[in-house]
């Protein structure tokens, strides 16, 4: 457990140790909804919610007295108890996003801190103990192992982040403190949101419905809608046009075409006469195949490989429409 | 390939085995490797256990095989069906190979073989027989060939040590059998990761997807673009020399990248993969279920040994890594080409019965171009 400082429990609330200092504290979830001064921390708890919902970020006092550490960290405690009695997961999603930006932005700062070593060591400390990731400050940079790096950034889609795309030296990566921040961003996002996930769900209590039940009506409005277009992308037109051509398409193309219409719920006998026209065609090899790579014959099935494996592998054709998307099964998906 | 030709190949290939079991051992942890091997004319048998060098030089009697595998991955059970394996880590792997490196083939060390008639040619667009377009290009001895795959090898170790992290000790290279070399980086700290990590490792080695920032180009500020040092570490330092030449024409050769704006940089980075990238195949170190073939095997595609490089400068595979004796044997042979063999001069050869000492027979055999009928 990291030793923190109690402003450091404002920054950060959801470790262990913010939790402590509230147990330390002897409330029950009773007082809040009937001692008035109490009562001012669940209107600020609310209020820390509805921030979230507009993707906005809750602004902390940091004034460091008791009194502002109580209200700050008890908000952020009765935030969670409202969120699992509204239990709707919409909501606990946006808040740990906000959360976990918010902390992101205390992180940072602290890593940048020239003047406040306490601090620095204490973010780090953090990083360390949350996410498995050895961080040096080496002149005005920060280096990471190249191999906790890549675990952390593989998920990322923007170029910047390929390994390639970064400075690295006898096994490390250099970051910049918003860099290092940045990188952690998602699992900090699902720490918070899993923490908050696993914590117990308590009986309604007086005084919460009111703003239980705004939260409920406050969720409807995040209830996304898609359609989907029957059209196929790209990659997927090239490789039908190339088999009704009866030209050889490789292992790879045969095994995106057919992931990706197994994926969309054709069946294996809607899929195999595709595959008629292929120099090297075989009925049953085409079944086996295909049975392998819809599950029925194995053990799994086969998912549709993701738009960069597809172009590693020289089969995409994008076209603007691909822009969002980073897997071909999305193609034409959007809200309404 | 024939039935006379597979029963010589497997006479010769388990001599080979019975006379060299000291250079044939099972790796690290074997219990936890899974083990293949194929025979000639057959299809792969995979998911196979072995404890001990013993229970190898036993599969090797009995099976004859045409080559042999051995995966980088240990699993907890290597000898269930791939999604039960359980897998726990791999070695890092890289394969270098000829084939990779060059941008045409030369007259001088390859041939065709045409797959409508399977006559064999000197290197042309279509067989000199029949006019088919349908070919097979086979390459044979070739110095050069091994000098570059040398160099990029080199070039490997380099960004392994210096960029990677990782102790020149720990890597370990052997010449692949036929005309590459395969580079093993048993227990480093990248054992763990998986497949797509190692896609960024293997687009780092052969610099892919690079864009203009990293270098220090500002995309909408470029006169404020801070180009590579000659003297900067990583690809920097690389890119330095690939785009100035000299120290002296740095700020000229600045001035020009600089009005030549964004787009064409990134153009230039596109092209500098196939100059400085270094030339691995992508496919083996990104696969953690390979079976990889096994050291101290032979490779059937050439008759030649897969084998432990000590000293890569002095390494020659044409004679280093060819281990079969030099019996008078008998081989129909059709190699419009001269090949050089532990430093032996062979053919060329016009459809005609000759005899050859066994390793150039056997070479040629496995290379397509013999046979003993």
């Amino acid at each position: 457990m990291v030793n923190l400082g109690s402003d450091e429990i404002i920054k950060y609330p959801f470790l262990d140790e913010a939790g402590k200092y509230l147990s330390d504290k002897g409330f029950s979830l009773e007082d809040f909804a009937l001692n008035s001064d109490l009562k001012k921390i669940v209107e600020n708890a609310f209020e820390r919610i509805t921030i979230s919902l507009d993707g906005h970020i809750y602004k902390s006092d940091l004034t460091s007295n008791t009194a502002s550490t109580t209200t700050e960290t008890f908000s952020f405690l009765i935030a969670v108890i409202l969120l699992k009695l509204a239990g709707m997961n919409t909501l606990t999603r946006r808040f740990s996003l906000a959360e976990a930006r918010r902390a992101e932005k205390f992180l940072e700062k602290d890593l940048k801190n020239q003047h406040d070593d306490k601090s620095r060591k204490i973010s780090l400390e953090i990083l360390q103990e949350l996410f498995s990731v050895t961080i040096q400050k080496e002149d005005e940079y920060f280096t990471i192992p190249i191999v906790d790096y890549l675990k952390h950034s593989i998920n990322f889609h923007e170029r910047e982040w390929k390994l390639i795309n970064r400075k690295i030296t006898n096994g490390k990566v250099q970051l910049t403190s918003h860099e290092t921040v940045r990188l952690v961003r998602k699992e900090l996002d699902r720490y918070i949101f899993s923490k908050i996930n696993s914590s117990s769900s308590p009986e309604m209590i007086q005084g919460f419905e009111p703003y239980v039940t705004k939260l409920k009506l406050l969720a409807k409005k995040f209830e996304v809608k898609t359609v989907e277009s029957t059209e196929y992308p790209p990659c997927i037109k090239h490789a039908i046009e190339v088999l009704e051509k009866g030209e050889n398409l490789s292992h790879s193309g045969r095994f995106l075409l057919a992931t990706f219409l197994l994926n969309k719920g054709q069946t294996v006998e809607q899929i195999a006469p595709l595959f008629k026209n292929a120099p090297d065609y075989n009925a049953k090899v085409t079944f086996y195949q295909l049975n392998q790579l819809s599950g029925t014959s194995g053990t799994v099935q086969y998912k549709c490989p993701s738009c960069e494996k597809v172009k590693s592998q020289n089969l995409c054709f994008p076209i603007p429409e691909c822009d969002p998307i980073i897997n071909p099964i999305q193609f034409g998906r959007k809200r309404v | 390939m024939n039935e006379k030709d597979v029963m010589l190949l497997e006479d010769t290939f388990k001599k080979f085995y019975f006379e060299h079991f000291d250079l044939l051992h099972v790796p690290e942890s074997p219990k936890l490797r899974e083990f293949g091997f194929q025979k000639f004319n057959g299809g792969m048998n995979r998911h196979i256990t072995l404890k001990s060098d013993k229970e190898l030089h036993l599969l090797l009697m009995q099976n004859k095989p045409s080559d042999v595998y051995c995966s980088n991955a240990c699993y907890r059970f290597p000898n269930l069906p791939m999604t039960e394996k359980d897998w726990l880590n791999a070695d890092l792997i890289f394969d270098i190979d000829a084939k990779d490196l060059r941008k045409t083939h030369s007259v001088n060390n390859s041939v065709i073989k045409c797959s409508d008639c399977n006559q064999i040619s000197s290197l042309s667009d279509s067989c000199h027989n029949c006019e088919s377009t349908k070919l097979a290009v086979i390459t044979l001895t070739c110095s050069d060939c091994i000098k570059s795959t040398k160099d990029e090898v080199k070039k490997l170790n380099q960004i392994l040590t210096d960029d990677l992290g990782i102790n020149p000790q720990s890597i370990e290279i052997f010449f692949s059998g036929n005309e590459g070399f395969h580079i093993y980086v048993p227990k480093s700290e990248y054992q763990e990761i998986g497949s797509k990590e190692r896609a960024e490792i293997s687009d780092y080695i052969m610099f892919r997807g690079a864009i203009p920032e990293t270098f220090g180009f500002k995309k909408f500020n470029s006169n404020k673009s801070s180009l590579p040092k000659f003297e900067d570490d990583g690809w920097n330092g690389k890119l330095a020399k690939q785009l100035y030449g000299t120290k002296s024409n740095r700020s000229k050769s600045i001035q020009k990248i600089i009005s030549g704006g964004y787009s064409l940089f990134q153009k230039r980075l596109e092209q500098f993969r196939d100059t400085i990238g270094i030339k691995i195949d992508p496919n083996v170190t990104n696969d953690i279920h390979r079976i990889f073939r096994l050291p101290g095997s032979i490779n059937s595609k050439s008759g030649l040994t897969k084998i432990f490089v000590e000293n890569l400068e002095k390494f020659d595979p044409y004679v280093d890594a060819c281990f079969i004796d030099d019996e008078e044997t008998n081989v129909k042979a059709n190699c419009p080409i001269k090949f050089s063999l532990k430093n032996k001069k062979f053919g060329p050869y016009k459809n005609e019965i000759v005899s050859l000492p066994k390793f150039a027979a056997i070479y040629m055999i496995c290379k397509g171009i013999a046979s003993t009928t």
